[in-house]
């Protein structure tokens, strides 16, 4: 099996992102930049098949020579080769970053083609589906559970309160949701044959941005919370509290 | 003059809330930019549901009504929905950020090679120019948007737009268009328990973490969110646990959610689980540790045991509902 697994790096979960001067984009001091975590998800998937039917996993990110760490990361796991495809920054548009992609995911004929569900930065949970429309193939999104038997695919995705069912014929595009598996802790000797493979490296033209951020804001900040009491004692001036001045129930 | 199209989600002949949301957000940008609003219902039965858009302001509904579309896959919508926004000229889709939104529109925005932002929690109109606003990093900053592409696609957060009733009739059309060959087949549809509420769709969410101890625990969380109509929610500490569903997970790897009241039993509130919750209308923290970071966040805080806390809770408002 010949599989892609597109990844990107996003800051860690437990970072708090400032906002840049230039009121677009966060900064890219003190933040600790890991694999996507959903994205760690769709390599172990990718690691899974290939050590049971064999083939190989080829790690495929878009941008700047920095995002090589995160690559080298995802290498670490297991992973066989991988693909940069050079951009001085990660573009905001999710339509830009699927059109790269699909130049370079079509030509190579990859039996499957993984992501994570989404990105934890941006959040946009578009590229997977648009990476499947562009070339025409089958795609599941925020899977859960996958079975491959020869060409054929059984996929469980993750809906409101429950689960779908999905079967379809590869090639095919899959988006990891976490619950598809515990993905791996990287060994020291993954981590030194990451070191030593080669990362290709490719260029294509960017399409033209279509999603254009005008600005980034923090949040409102919350009221500063107050605690009503201790113990059981405090239940009833809650209930209140919830009944007539918050009048939510 | 323009239109938006308002995609409307329909599961088990029910129509999602949060489609009445949408065509609630629809509306406020039609009043500003001089524009229409229609409805697309698409199922194998339709039936009376055709009536409901023009209660919340869609002056036409379109409906496309095939045995064929009893279980549709999202590639299937994607293009039959591509083929009537060029049919009927419309300039702008709304639809729900939900499981189904959220798959499809990405495919919809493909092939009318234009912009989509998901999960929208409002817009702004400057000069007839729509900045649309969308939290990121599960909400930890915000984002504005705008749009350069000939259709502009958008996803509601559900529960964010208040549904708002309108006077007027809509006019309804059929539309027939031609039913793609599917890529992918939706063998079945499992739900979990029927009539349980999933925590992006719930007005109210018990939610536990790793002060319930044990999933032994876990009724007590239940038995209040019964009591008050609630969804359940987990932290990721007891997901990773494997106490509970990772469907359950508020946070950054898990849901983001805005119920009227986030009720967060033994919860510490790291930041991965505050970006998840912390746009929540109210938020009550039940929790033994006065220091825990919840609190910062809570409207309404009780520094006590969970386990003692939550059973006295949920008499109280037994009580209350029977009053």
């Amino acid at each position: 099996m010949n599989i892609a697994v597109c990844i990107k790096e996003v800051p860690d979960t437990e970072s708090r992102p400032k906002i840049h001067d230039n009121g677009k984009e966060i900064n890219r001091e003190n933040i600790k930049w890991i694999v996507n975590p959903y994205d760690e998800i769709a390599v172990e998937e990718a690691l899974q098949l290939t050590e049971k039917q064999g083939g190989e996993v080829t790690i495929i990110s878009l941008g700047p020579k920095e995002v090589e760490t995160t690559i080298r990361a995802a290498l670490a796991m297991g992973a066989h080769k991988a693909i940069r495809i050079d951009s001085s920054k990660i573009p905001d548009d999710p339509l830009v970053t699927a059109k790269a992609l699909t130049k370079v995911l079509e030509s190579r004929n990859f039996d499957l083609i993984f992501f994570g569900k989404q990105a934890i930065d941006n959040d946009h949970a578009q590229v997977p589906q648009m990476v499947a429309e562009a070339i025409g193939l089958p795609c599941a999104t925020v899977v859960v559970k996958l079975e491959i038997d020869g060409q054929n695919a059984r996929a469980e995705r993750e809906i409101e309160g429950g689960k779908e069912i999905l079967k379809f014929n590869l090639p095919a595009v899959v988006s990891a949701q976490k619950g598809l598996n515990e993905p791996r802790y990287r060994s020291l000797k993954g981590i030194m044959m990451a070191k030593k493979i080669m990362i290709e490296e490719l260029s294509v033209d960017l399409a033209q941005p279509k999603y254009t951020v005008q600005k980034f804001n923090y949040p409102p900040q919350k009221q500063p919370g107050r605690i009503i009491g201790d113990g059981t004692t405090a239940v009833p001036e809650l209930v209140r509290l919830l009944r007539e001045e918050a009048k939510v129930i | 003059m323009s239109e938006i199209l308002v995609i409307y989600e329909i599961r088990d002949h029910k129509i999602k809330k949060v489609s009445f949301e949408a065509t609630s957000a629809a509306v406020q940008l039609a009043k500003q930019n001089k524009a229409t609003v229609s409805a697309l219902l698409i199922d194998s039965q339709i039936g009376n549901l055709r009536s409901e858009p023009e209660k919340y302001g869609a002056e036409k509904v379109y409906v496309v009504e095939s045995s064929e579309l009893a279980k549709p896959s999202p590639d299937v919508l994607a293009r039959i929905i591509t083929s009537i926004v060029k049919e009927v000229g419309a300039t702008h889709l709304f639809m729900g950020a939900t499981s189904l939104g959220k798959d499809i529109m990405p495919r919809v925005a493909y092939h009318l090679d234009s912009g989509l932002v998901q999960d929208i929690t409002g817009l702004k109109i400057n000069n007839g120019e729509v900045t649309y606003i969308r939290p990121i990093i599960a909400g930890k900053l915000i984002c504005e948007v705008s749009l350069q592409s000939e259709y502009q696609l958008v996803t509601t957060r559900p529960n964010i737009f208040k549904s708002e009733m309108q006077q007027g009739k809509a006019e309804i059309i059929q539309l027939s268009p031609e039913i793609p060959a599917s890529r992918v087949v939706v063998e079945d549809t499992i739900i979990a328990s029927a009539g349980k509420l999933d925590v992006t769709e719930a007005d109210i969410i018990v939610s536990g973490g790793r002060g319930m101890q044990s999933p032994d625990n876990w009724h007590l969380i239940e038995d209040l969110a019964e009591v008050v109509g609630a969804a359940t929610g987990a932290s990721r500490a007891v997901v990773d646990a494997g106490w509970r569903d990772h469907g359950e997970q508020v946070g950054q790897t898990g849901k983001t959610v805005s119920p009227n009241l986030y009720i967060a039993c033994g919860i510490s509130g790291a930041i991965q689980h505050q970006a998840g919750m912390a746009s929540s209308k109210y938020i009550v923290a039940i929790n033994k540790d006065p220091e825990a970071p919840i609190f910062k966040l809570a409207d309404y805080g009780i520094v006590g045991d969970v386990m003692e806390i939550l059973p006295s809770l949920t008499e109280a408002l037994k009580q209350m509902v029977k009053e």
